[in-house]
């Protein structure tokens, strides 16, 4: 019996053969395509991706990341959370403050201090920058904030059995509160200009076509590492329960499982992965500030899943390349113009793209094989009769 | 659009000066009409004249003192003149030199000014003598409101007898009561620096009912080491001080109360609507706030219309704009329904995002008509002022009209939805849909003119933020988050969580401001909402029932 039906490996669960050679080959424009052809190709040669290119791919790549944070939790989960752009910019304060502490004496007023706080007339670091200057605490910190923040607020939303719309306004409304707070000077993050200006990343300055590309690398990297973690997530029997609590959270409770702790689970963990992308966005993007935090910015991660397609994984990370691609071009070329496509969007995603662009094209394709079976079906039953007839005959 | 409001600017501007110079003009007439007839000398003798416009400081006050002790009230142009720097001498002339003409203070005869005469020189002790002198004597004037403001410009100019002496004799024949007061604040002010014991310590007495910052500065200067000696009427001073600052403090807590009640009723006529469209049909529409912004365009198109085509009767443009918003946003609403929220029943937080896309939308639109600056919206002229309750408690009368007004809407609100068919329909199809369309109800018709309702209130809110703040695309966006917070603090499905909800956070956050400014309130008020929310998921008022999803 096991051998005729043998168990598929994670790696067969995960992905089928075709997608595991899709993956490789985005993997590989990321690695060598973009390097090679922005690096070491002339700018003069048809082939030459430019500086402007990367930065924006990165950015992209970035807010593909936080799409997929939000499709596990609103996808598979069925929480709408309007409180993404926080973790975001969280992840990229924390990370921002190794930078700020990176500039050392190379500031405008040539202090040990940051600009803005040598302009607040602050003597010493306040103490929630102690340890910044370290690389690995940095990190540490962007993991921890966004993660202990959602899950202290996880803890006691979902324990009090807050979903749905509820959920979405208060986590708008924590947004908000935190837009607010660091839009003050007295904060210590820089009030409304925020952190900009950075110099160097682990001693290396910052500026440089290698770096943007060593950036943009890793960002690549981790997403498609992040991606088959969500798969695996997905596809585990853990994946099953969150499903199960998106279409129908009573039952599941009802079945014995408490929700909760799944619930916090994968809460927790989309909020650190915003974390993470956040601080890969911020020393690509050169800045971060409050308006990272606005509610408008939240609810537009919404708007990329919703495109993509729910409960995809796949699909949220082409809604985030497209609408952002769409947005450059339209503020560009159409300024007055891209709220209207934004608005719209948003309207016909809803209305007419349940699914997203990946629903909309499996639907086309199923119809497309329902008509070829259909033309198999009459090609096959006319082939019979001639069989019929011909036996008929004999 | 820029064209009309640069009309509308120079139309207001036009009226000011024409309104002031006509009343300047009729004043220059009068007065110099009184001076051809009779001249500044029929009320003083000329050596008073001489006294009050020649000499050294100590004998000119001596003077003025004599001149107001005689209490006739026809010295005082002559006084205004002085004052007013317009008064120059040479050797034992005395001439008073106006816009139109000079005139020989001590003939009455219009002559031409020697050209080597000086100006009278006023100190600042001569500047307050002058004025206290006038307003003392205006004290005597038949108008009550001059003597009004007398009486209060009065209090803390320096004491002296004869002062004394004439506010005495008012305020023993005053009738009016206000006046009555404020004159027994000026005399007791003024005996608190009397000789006889028994007078300093009446009037110590008598100030501690007082409301006016003024006099608590001038009782603590009393306090002083060369102030007050005796140690009784020191008592009663600090005394007099405690119970000041108690009515003081009281005022400014009445002020956060007010200012709390306030933006209270301006939250109320924010989420009202969200409480029609949220509370009753679980309909959560993002593109409120931008409802009221449209309410808030159409005010400020009403606006224009009437100073182009009614200037005349610009100063009630409200009565128009109130309907017109109401009608206007209520349209769109429908429409809205129409076209998106309908296929959205039942899946809230698509509806979410669906009606964010048509705020962003709508926010565009408004740029591309209106342009992306903010406008002006005036008030009508009846708006401006307040109601003056003390030196720290003025209620501004818009402030004022917008908590009648929201108190308006709610009760119509209230009565449509508990006395009218239309309200009926809504109710019960927010109880049971089926059964509502099982007995007949129309409920695709409800829901859409529910949803109008809920937008058209919206629009009405945005009739009130015109008269306190500014109008600009971006109106809605924030005030989106309080009003959500708002209905959802106070439960889904009824008016009444929305009006204590809305009433709590406007109060709580104005007393929270006083403590930690305003941000810090905003986010404290936020946290405390969440963590309520955690307790009471239903809000204030729930439904009472079980509920499955």
């Amino acid at each position: 019996m096991h051998e005729k039906f043998p168990q598929p490996t994670l790696v067969h669960r995960l992905y089928s053969s075709k997608a595991w050679a899709a993956l490789a080959i985005v993997l590989a424009v990321v690695c060598v395509v973009f390097p090679i052809f922005n690096l070491l190709v002339p700018q003069t040669s048809i082939f030459y991706i430019s500086d402007y290119t990367v930065a924006l791919c990165g950015k992209i790549l970035c807010y593909a990341f936080v799409a997929l944070a939000m499709d596990l939790v609103w996808g598979y989960t069925g929480i709408l959370s309007l409180g993404h752009g926080l973790f975001f910019a969280l992840g990229g304060y924390a990370f921002g403050m190794y930078l700020m502490r990176q500039i050392g004496t190379d500031g405008s007023y040539h202090s040990n201090l940051p600009d803005f706080m040598v302009f607040l007339d602050w003597k010493t670091y306040p103490w929630y920058w102690a340890m910044t200057d370290h690389f690995w605490f940095a990190l540490l910190l962007v993991l921890l904030v966004p993660g202990v923040l959602a899950f202290i607020f996880g803890y006691f939303a979902f324990r009090s059995r807050i979903k749905g719309v509820y959920f979405s306004i208060i986590t708008q409304a924590m947004t908000y509160a935190f837009m607010l707070l660091f839009f003050r000077n007295e904060t210590g993050f820089g009030g409304n200009n925020g952190f900009t200006d950075f110099k160097r990343l682990l001693d290396i300055p910052i500026t440089t076509g290698q770096m943007r590309m060593a950036l943009f690398v890793i960002t690549g990297l981790l997403l498609i590492v992040f991606l088959i973690i969500s798969r695996a997530i997905v596809t585990s029997k853990f994946g099953r329960v969150l499903t199960a609590i998106r279409d129908a959270e009573s039952r599941v409770m009802f079945s014995g499982y408490n929700p909760l702790h799944y619930k916090l689970a994968i809460w927790t963990f989309s909020a650190v992965i915003c974390g993470i992308a956040g601080a890969l966005y911020v020393p690509q993007v050169g800045i971060i500030n409050p308006s990272e935090m606005s509610p408008a910015n939240s609810i537009e991660i919404a708007i990329w899943a919703a495109v993509g397609g729910r409960g995809t994984l796949i699909g949220p990370l082409l809604g985030a390349g497209i609408v952002n691609g769409a947005k450059s071009y339209f503020t560009q070329a159409f300024p007055e113009y891209w709220l209207y496509f934004l608005g719209l969007l948003f309207v016909l995603a809803t209305l007419y793209l349940p699914q997203g662009i990946l629903g909309l094209f499996e639907k086309v394709k199923s119809k497309l094989k329902a008509k070829k079976n259909k033309a198999r079906k009459t090609s096959n039953e006319l082939a019979g009769k001639a069989a019929d007839v011909e036996a008929g005959q004999a | 659009m820029p064209s009309s409001q640069l009309f509308f600017i120079r139309f207001k501007h036009c009226f000011a000066a024409v309104s002031s110079d006509i009343i300047h003009r009729l004043v220059m007439v009068l007065a110099s009409s009184i001076l051809l007839v009779s001249g500044y000398a029929s009320a003083l003798t000329n050596d008073e004249i001489t006294g009050l416009a020649i000499g050294d400081n100590e004998p000119r006050i001596a003077v003025l003192n004599s001149v107001m002790a005689k209490g006739d009230m026809s010295a005082i142009p002559f006084l205004q003149q002085l004052q007013n720097d317009a008064v120059k001498i040479k050797d034992k002339s005395v001439y008073i030199v106006t816009d139109t003409a000079t005139i020989d203070a001590l003939t009455g005869k219009t002559v031409d000014l020697p050209e080597d005469a000086d100006d009278v020189v006023n100190n600042n002790q001569m500047g307050s003598e002058l004025d206290a002198a006038i307003a003392t004597l205006n004290l005597l004037s038949s108008d009550s409101k001059i003597r009004l403001d007398a009486a209060k410009s009065l209090l803390g100019s320096e004491a002296n007898d004869s002062r004394l002496a004439i506010i005495k004799q008012v305020e023993a024949k005053e009738t009016e009561s206000k006046i009555h007061d404020a004159l027994a604040e000026v005399r007791s002010t003024i005996e608190l620096t009397s000789p006889d014991k028994a007078a300093r310590l009446a009037a110590a007495k008598a100030l501690s009912g007082a409301t006016n910052a003024n006099i608590k500065q001038m009782l603590s200067t009393r306090l002083a080491p060369d102030g007050e000696t005796d140690p009784e009427v020191k008592a009663a001073i600090q005394d007099a001080l405690k119970s000041i600052d108690s009515h003081l403090a009281l005022f400014d807590r009445l002020g956060q109360l007010f200012t709390g009640i306030s933006l209270g009723s301006i939250l109320l006529l924010a989420a009202l609507g969200l409480a029609v469209t949220y509370g009753l049909m679980g309909v959560i529409n993002m593109a409120h706030g931008e409802m009221m912004m449209i309410g808030a365009y159409v005010t400020y198109a009403v606006q224009n219309v009437f100073v182009q085509h009614f200037p005349g009767g610009f100063q009630w443009y409200l009565l128009a704009a109130v309907p017109s918003a109401f009608l206007v946003t209520a349209v769109v609403g429908i429409v809205l329904e129409k076209t998106v929220i309908r296929f959205l029943y039942g899946r809230p937080l698509e509806t979410l995002l669906a009606t964010w896309g048509v705020s962003l939308i709508l926010i565009q639109a408004v740029r591309t008509i209106f342009g992306a600056q903010n406008v002006t919206v005036e008030n009508p002229a009846w708006m401006s002022g307040g109601i003056d309750f003390a030196s720290n408690l003025v209620l501004p009368y818009n402030r004022i009209l917008i908590i009648a007004f929201a108190i308006g809407v709610l009760l119509l609100v209230w009565l449509m939805i508990s006395k009218t068919r239309l309200g009926l329909f809504i109710r019960a199809v927010t109880q049971n849909r089926g059964m509502a369309s099982c007995i007949g109800v129309n409920t695709s018709k409800v829901d859409a003119l529910a949803f109008g309702l809920g937008s058209g209130i919206a629009g009405l809110a945005g009739v009130a933020l015109s008269q306190i703040g500014n109008v600009g695309p971006a109106l809605g966006q924030s005030y989106i988050v309080d009003s959500f917070i708002v209905v959802v603090l106070g439960g889904v499905g009824q008016l009444a969580g929305a009006v204590y909800a809305a009433m709590g956070l406007g109060i709580l956050s104005k007393i929270l401001e006083g403590f930690a400014g305003a941000v810090l309130a905003k986010i404290f008020i936020l946290v405390m909402v969440i963590i309520f929310i955690q307790k009471r998921p239903q809000g204030l008022f729930a439904f009472k029932g079980r509920q499955i999803d």
